[in-house]
C-alpha cells in the first residue's frame, strides 16, 4: 500500500492537523457543535475542560473506529459508532465526577451531550471509516483542536468582559460595593457587561469570529 | 466471511456490547469510592456554609469535625435515637416512612463559643425535589443562615432559590411569634417566601421569586413542614 510508504508528517498529513484550525474549522466554517459552544463559554475553565473532553473523545473514537473499520458490518455502522462514542463519553463523565467534581457539576448535562456533538459523529462517518489509524488520529487532533480554539476564544472574551476575570482571577481589579474600595479599572467607574454572560452574546461572539475569519481568509466566502 | 450476513452482524454486535459494558462497569465500580467522597464533602460544605464557615472541598472533613459537635438522629417525640447514623440518613427515604419510624437529623455546631442548630430540609418544588439546610441561633428561634438546592427548577425563575440574594434574606428572621410562650405549635410561624414581596419589618417573611411562585411556596411549605418536627426536641432541650 502506498499509505505505508508515506512519511508520518507528510504534507497531506500535516494538512489533516492544520486544516480544521482555519480553512475547515468545525465550528466557524462547518458550523457544527454550536450547542456546547454557546452553553459553556461563560468562563474559561469549564470551556477548557469541555475542550479536553471533546478532544479525548474525538481522538479515541476516531482511532478505535479506524482500527476496526474493516470489521464493522456496514448495516449497523452508525449504531457501532454511537456505541463507541457513548462509552467514551460515559467514561469521561465518570472520571470527571471522581477527579473534578466541581467542573463536572458545572458542565452537568453537556458532557453527556458530547455523544450528540455532530463533530464527533461527522468525523467518524466522513473520515475514520475510510482512513488508517494514524491519519484518523491526526484528523481527530486537528478537529478537536479546532473546536477547542473557538471555544476558548469565545470563553476568553465572555469571562473577561462579562465578569472581569480570567480563569477566576480578577484581572481587571477588584469590584467592591463602593467606588472607593474598588481597585484597578473598577476604581475608575468601569462596569462589567452582564449581557456577555447570557447565551445571545455567545452567538454574537461566534458570529464576529466567523466574520473576522472570512475577512482575512477570502476563499471561505461563498457567492 | 460474509460481513453482511445476519449471523456476522449479530455476533459482532453482541461481542461489541459485552466488551464495552464490561469496560464501563469496571470504570464505574473502581471510581465509585472517589465519587461518593466528593458527594459527602459537598454535603459537609453545604452544612458548614449555613453558619458562615466557608471551606474548600479538601478541607470539608476537617472543618466538619472542628465545628460540628453533635450529629443527632431524632425521633417523633424529640428523643435521640442512638442507633441511627444521622449523617447517613436520607430525608428523601425517611419522609416516606410512617411518623413513628421516621428519623430526622440535627447537627449541633459550635463556632466561637456559640451554639448553632443546623436542620436539613427536603421538600417539593414545581418540577422536582428541593432541599437545603437552615441554621438556627442558640435561642432556636433566629435564623443565622440557609441554603437551598434543587433538582430541576426552571433556570432564572424557580432555580433562583440557589442564589445569594434569596438565601441571604433568611438571615435574622425568626421562627416563633413570641419566644416567651415556648416552643409550641401555636407559637410556631416559620418563615415564608411571600409573593409580591415581604412587608417591611416582618420577621417571618422574605420576598418570593417573581415567576417562581410555586417554587417559593415549596420553600415555605418545606420549612413549615420540616421545622415543625423539631419542636418536641426544642421543648425538651
Amino acid at each position: 500500500m502506498a499509505e505505508e510508504k508515506e512519511a508520518l508528517f507528510s504534507k497531506k498529513n500535516k494538512a489533516l492537523l492544520t486544516d480544521p484550525l482555519d480553512d475547515n474549522n468545525p465550528i466557524s466554517v462547518q458550523v457544527l457543535g454550536i450547542c456546547s459552544a454557546l452553553a459553556i463559554t461563560v468562563q474559561l475553565k469549564p470551556a477548557l475542560v469541555m475542550s479536553l473532553a471533546v478532544l479525548f473523545v474525538i481522538i479515541a473514537s476516531n482511532v478505535i473506529v479506524s482500527l476496526i473499520r474493516n470489521l464493522i458490518p456496514s448495516r449497523i455502522r452508525i449504531i457501532v459508532q454511537l456505541l463507541i462514542v457513548a462509552s467514551l463519553v460515559i467514561l469521561v463523565d465518570q472520571i470527571l465526577k471522581a477527579f473534578a467534581y466541581d467542573v463536572s457539576k458545572e458542565l452537568s448535562v453537556f458532557v453527556g451531550l458530547i455523544i450528540t456533538n455532530c463533530i464527533v459523529m461527522g468525523r467518524l462517518e466522513a473520515f475514520a471509516l475510510a482512513n488508517g489509524p494514524w491519519k484518523s488520529f491526526l484528523d481527530g487532533v486537528g478537529n478537536g483542536a479546532g473546536y477547542a480554539l473557538i471555544l476558548v476564544l469565545v470563553a476568553f472574551f465572555r469571562e473577561l468582559l462579562g465578569s472581569g476575570k480570567l480563569m477566576g482571577f480578577e484581572v481587571l481589579g477588584h469590584k467592591a460595593k463602593t467606588l472607593a474600595d474598588s481597585t484597578g479599572l473598577y476604581a475608575m467607574g468601569y462596569e462589567n457587561n452582564g449581557f456577555m454572560l447570557l447565551s445571545p452574546m455567545a452567538l454574537i461572539t461566534v458570529g464576529i469570529i466567523i466574520w473576522m475569519q472570512r475577512a482575512r481568509n477570502r476563499k471561505l466566502i461563498e457567492n | 466471511m460474509n460481513k453482511n450476513s445476519n449471523s456476522y452482524t449479530f455476533v459482532f454486535a453482541i461481542a461489541m456490547v459485552t466488551l464495552l459494558a464490561g469496560l464501563l462497569s469496571y470504570a464505574a465500580t473502581s471510581l465509585k469510592p472517589l465519587q461518593d467522597n466528593n458527594v459527602k464533602s459537598e454535603k459537609m460544605q453545604k452544612i458548614l456554609s449555613t453558619i458562615g464557615v466557608e471551606v474548600s472541598r479538601d478541607e470539608a472533613a476537617d472543618g466538619f469535625a472542628r465545628y460540628i459537635k453533635e450529629e443527632l438522629a431524632l425521633k417523633e417525640d424529640g428523643s435521640v435515637d442512638t442507633q441511627a447514623n444521622a449523617f447517613q440518613l436520607s430525608l428523601k427515604k425517611e419522609i416516606k416512612k410512617t411518623n413513628s419510624e421516621q428519623r430526622f437529623p440535627l447537627y449541633v455546631a459550635e463556632k466561637e463559643g456559640k451554639k448553632f442548630y443546623i436542620i436539613p430540609l427536603y421538600g417539593a418544588g414545581l418540577w422536582d425535589a428541593i432541599w437545603g439546610y437552615i441554621a438556627l441561633d442558640e435561642d432556636k428561634n433566629t435564623v443565622v443562615g440557609a441554603n437551598f438546592d434543587h433538582k430541576g427548577e426552571t433556570p432564572g425563575l424557580g432555580a433562583e432559590i440557589t442564589t445569594d440574594w434569596f438565601q441571604a434574606q433568611f438571615r435574622g428572621k425568626t421562627l416563633f411569634k413570641d419566644l416567651g410562650a415556648g416552643f409550641t405549635a401555636d407559637n410556631f410561624v416559620s418563615v415564608k417566601a411571600v409573593k409580591g414581596g415581604a412587608k417591611a419589618g416582618n420577621m417571618h417573611e422574605v420576598d418570593g421569586i417573581s415567576g417562581g411562585t410555586i417554587t417559593s411556596d415549596g420553600v415555605s411549605d418545606m420549612l413549615q413542614e420540616r421545622l415543625n418536627r423539631y419542636l418536641p426536641y426544642f421543648k425538651n432541650n
